[in-house]
């Protein structure tokens, strides 16, 4: 740390300040070390590790099945998106063909998942903005979510819902009904929320021209997702290379120009509004059928067929012990998660656990460019940015 | 019988450890050591649908040096270590400590080379709370358990 | 523009700095040299458009089946070019003896902390690095977790941890 080298500067006025890694206007343990000079951020290092949970470490000592529930915990805003890109790269290395209804409820899933996270960030970053109304709107919002999610899987936060080659258990029957209450709810949420912050004079002055980047230097960094969209840049996994079934729904990828905070808000606003565009079609698209593909050498069977038969009693307890197999090699698989590109880099060697798992998660290379944002504007402002970029330490550190 | 009956229904008689304890327990000022997952329930249990305020307990405060109740919130590394015990250090008497959800309790299902397993192993802990992450429900309960806890403390030890 | 294509135009530019090209899943992939990598990725991002560097990783091979421990390293160099929507994976190999290879930090600004990270995880050095040092572990911190022969439950605490099994009062 260069902390010592910066104390010396303090001859022409500046001052090392340090902010974190449990800091209360910051809602992540990140370690920032300013430079001031006065209100003005001169330099700043951004320190990070302190959720470094040794993710990758121990999916290489775990089955496949086993590291379902550890990839809840990367992105613990939205975390069936996590599952998603896990199971169907995995999926996509075995050679397995979802049927129709799992896809669908993967898709509808996943949008609930990127609502709760955008929710989620916007509800923070106006609460640390000292706008503490839209907070419990927000999160109101968000626990309807929570709940539709509940029923479905069981868990609100953590769900492990999705298994490799389908999905652990069927909608329950009141899912449907639920879920479109919900989303008619949090649009009413939205609304107000959106009343209350698009046009409040201290919101808007102190997102508009914060934390402001370049294209260039956007792409340079490696943002994706709400960032680089914010930039004009549609990039979208969903729309440029669609998995599941995305290619089927009628939605749009909103873009913002300026590449502050303000776009990053706006940006974040409407893809609430398009991911619930797509629940809604999916719900109305949903097709009958299994959710699972019929494969006992990926997907646990039905308990019936354990006790049933003496097929069905092998396979649960090869796959319960062994778990999944997947062939000898090496795949990439990316997914749109809440914050932008989600990518799986998994190794295989031929066994039932992999050789390596890399995640690229999307904040890392966003919190990577933290000192670009926040150099040469005032410290008030890194609350700001800091609240937009939506930095998940679970991903960030794994 | 007591001073109630000389002096009318406008008195009360009691203990002064009871009193004290009493005005603690419902006077929680809590300091957030959010880093994880379970922060996510943390920011269920303190809006408006499951409503802390009930407890007394709602108001969060960002500085340790004027809290007394230090939620331990998601996973502690090997890297954070220093920080939580610092943080607790740092916070005056009379001051309890709640470990929420299974990471911080015994460091969850990370048992490997970067996670401290249990925060107990740091700092003494009062309450735990199981769960990973644990339902609001759960928080509620717990906080229930540490008033209780808080109650029957004795004053001089 | 398929993989042979773009492996034919590489080579064309560069003799003898591509070892292999493959297919795997509809990730294309292309094995350079490890002197090439600054030159080949500059190429890449010039001439080809590949703006996006997605992601920089590396995997241990150590006791991999089938493979000798000769090139115990790979690095992986994810790349992405928006203009064409084509993802492109570079690898190279790294020696045990001798854990270096450039750094394209001047390339791309996000090359900076993957850098940092693959070095934290691995101890591979990147030269001309401006800052390669620790990212997630911390500095006292002995070893690179993420090598196959550290062992996944071998903690080094920073701090002195209390012994939970004794009764407090009775101490």
């Amino acid at each position: 740390m260069s902390l010592e080298n910066n104390i010396t500067k303090l001859e022409d006025g500046r001052l090392v300040l340090n902010m974190g890694p449990s800091h209360p206007a910051m809602h992540g343990i990140v370690r920032i070390i300013l430079t001031v000079e006065g209100e003005r951020v001169v330099n700043s290092e951004v320190e990070i590790g302190y959720l470094h949970r040794g993710f990758e470490k121990t999916c290489e000592n775990s089955n496949y099945n086993q590291i379902i529930p550890y990839t809840d915990r990367l992105n613990y805003v939205s975390p069936f998106i996590n599952e998603v890109g896990f199971v169907m790269a995995v999926e996509k290395m075995m050679g397995v063909e979802l049927p129709e209804r799992a896809k669908y409820i993967r898709v509808i899933m996943s949008e609930i998942s990127r609502m709760t996270d955008h929710l989620t960030c916007i509800a923070a970053n106006a609460m640390e903005l000292g706008a503490f109304t839209p907070y419990f709107y927000l999160i109101n919002a968000r626990e309807l979510l929570y709940q539709s999610g509940d029923m479905a899987s069981g868990g609100r936060v953590t769900p492990n819902y999705f298994r490799i080659g389908g999905t652990s258990f069927d909608l329950t029957p009141d899912f449907i009904e639920f879920t479109k209450n919900a989303l008619k709810k949090v649009d009413s949420y939205l609304s107000d929320t959106r009343k209350l912050l698009e046009r409040n004079r201290i919101f808007y002055d102190r997102l508009k021209d914060t934390g402001k980047i370049t294209r260039e230097d956007a792409v340079s960094y490696g943002f994706t997702g709400p960032l680089i969209r914010s930039v004009g840049i549609d990039y979208d996994v969903r729309k440029y290379s669609p998995y599941l079934v995305y290619d089927r729904f009628d939605f749009e990828i909103p873009v913002a120009d300026g590449g502050d905070n303000y776009a990053r808000f706006l940006v974040r606003m409407e893809e609430i509004n398009q991911s619930r565009k797509i629940i809604e079609q999916a719900l109305l698209q949903l097709p009958d059928g299994p959710i699972d593909v019929d494969d006992y050498s990926v997907r646990l069977p039905q308990k019936d067929e354990v006790y049933g038969s003496i097929e069905g009693l092998i396979s649960h307890f090869k796959l319960t012990f062994e778990g999944p197999k997947t062939p000898k090699g090496e795949i990439y698989f990316a997914v749109e998660g809440a914050n932008g590109e989600l990518g799986y880099y998994i190794v295989s060697d031929g066994t039932h656990k992999p050789w390596r798992v890399k995640v690229r998660p999307p904040c890392f290379p966003v919190t990577g460019a933290l000192p670009r944002l926040i150099n040469g504007g005032y410290i008030a402002d890194i609350v700001a940015t800091f609240g937009q970029i939506n930095m998940i330490g679970g991903e960030l550190e794994r | 019988m007591g001073l109630e009956t000389i002096f009318g229904k406008s008195w009360a008689t009691s203990k002064m450890e009871y009193v004290i304890n009493w005005a603690r327990k419902f006077s929680f000022f809590d300091y957030p050591f959010v880093t994880a997952c379970c922060g996510m329930e943390f920011m269920s249990t303190f809006a408006s649908t499951y409503d802390i305020a009930r407890f007394g307990a709602e108001f969060p405060r960002f500085s340790p040096r004027q809290a007394d109740v230090l939620f331990v919130v998601g996973t502690v590394n090997q890297k954070l270590a220093p920080v939580l015990r610092m943080t607790y250090e740092q916070m005056v008497e009379p001051k309890w400590v709640l470990s929420f959800g299974a990471c911080a309790t015994s460091g969850g299902f990370y048992d490997n080379y970067a996670v401290v397993d249990g925060i107990d192993k740091i700092i003494p802990v009062d309450v735990y709370i199981p769960g990973c992450p644990p339902r609001p429900k759960a928080v509620l309960d717990a906080l229930i358990k540490l008033q209780e806890h808080v109650q029957r403390e004795k004053l001089i030890k | 523009m398929k993989i042979m294509e773009l492996a034919g135009i590489i080579k064309e530019k560069f003799e003898k700095s591509i070892l292999s090209s493959s297919v795997f899943y509809d990730n294309e992939t292309i094995v350079i040299r490890k002197e090439d990598v600054f030159d080949v990725i500059k190429f890449l991002k010039d001439e080809q458009s590949f703006d996006f560097l997605m992601d920089v990783t590396a995997v241990d091979y150590k006791g991999y089946p089938d493979r000798n421990d000769e090139t115990r390293f790979e690095i992986v160099y994810n790349l992405f070019s928006y203009k064409n929507n084509k993802r492109l994976i570079i690898k190279t190999l790294v020696d045990e003896k001798d854990l270096t290879v450039n750094s394209i930090t001047s390339l791309y600004h996000s090359a900076d902390w993957h850098e940092r990270e693959v070095y934290d995880m691995f101890g591979i050095k990147f030269i001309n690095h401006p800052n390669l040092k620790r990212i997630l572990m911390y500095d006292e911190f002995v070893g690179h977790p993420l090598r196959k022969d550290y062992p996944f439950k071998k903690r080094q605490p920073r701090i002195n941890l209390r012994d939970v099994g004794k009764n407090e009062e009775e101490e």
